[in-house]
């Protein structure tokens, strides 16, 4: 039987996993967008599970409306990447340093 | 502190029973996608619409991010195009015999 400690790993898991995608890969921009959504994905899974865990279903409501803003987030991320290719031909994180001062 | 929580000892707080914003109707006589729909289109209205709003600002932002003019390229001009007539567009020339243009 899979109890909610097990659906916790998980997503502690995924979340782990999202924070160590960003921290350790400094090259490429789209692994660190898909590490975010990694991590928007482990927290709606700890919502989901509650949500069942404690029979409330606005948890996942919860969980649309965080998937709509991931979807958000997602489509606008690509677009200034998108972008900002176009002005400096490059979209690998040391070269990101044009805003410092 | 929260990963630690996961594998460590936890329970659900006695009241929590009492604090439910909306209780998961029974499975067998409503189902979970039915339940869902309904409190998204009753009590969670206003957050709904908020949602959509939020996929429309995204959905232009990323149009107007990604959008350009490119001047590189030949273009269909269909007014041009209906405006032409034979008088400007070709040339009757009389070639007398022997002789080139």
């Amino acid at each position: 039987m899979i109890s909610v400690e097990h659906y916790l790993t998980v997503a502690a898991l995924l979340f782990v996993i999202g924070i160590f995608g960003i921290f350790l890969n400094r090259k490429n921009v789209i692994v660190i967008l898909m590490s975010i959504e990694l991590m928007l994905l482990a927290v709606n899974i700890n919502f989901v599970a509650f949500s069942t865990h404690l029979n409330d279903l606005a948890g996942q409501v919860f969980t649309l409306f965080i998937l709509t803003v991931a979807a958000a987030e997602a489509a606008i991320g690509l677009a200034i990447l998108v972008c900002f290719f176009r002005v400096r031909g490059t979209i690998a994180v040391e070269d990101i340093n044009v805003m410092k001062g | 502190m929260e990963l630690g929580l996961v594998i460590s000892h936890w329970k659900v707080a006695p009241e929590a029973g009492s604090l439910l914003q909306s209780p998961t109707p029974p499975i067998d006589t409503i189902h979970n996608t039915l339940a869902l729909g309904q409190i998204l289109y009753s009590d969670y209205i206003y957050l709904f619409q908020i949602a959509g709003l939020i996929l429309l600002t995204a959905m232009i932002g990323a149009i107007v991010l990604t959008l350009r003019h490119r001047t590189d390229v030949k273009r269909q001009s269909v007014v041009d195009q209906m405006q032409r007539d034979p008088a400007d567009a070709m040339e009757v020339i009389t070639v007398k015999p022997g002789q080139g243009l």
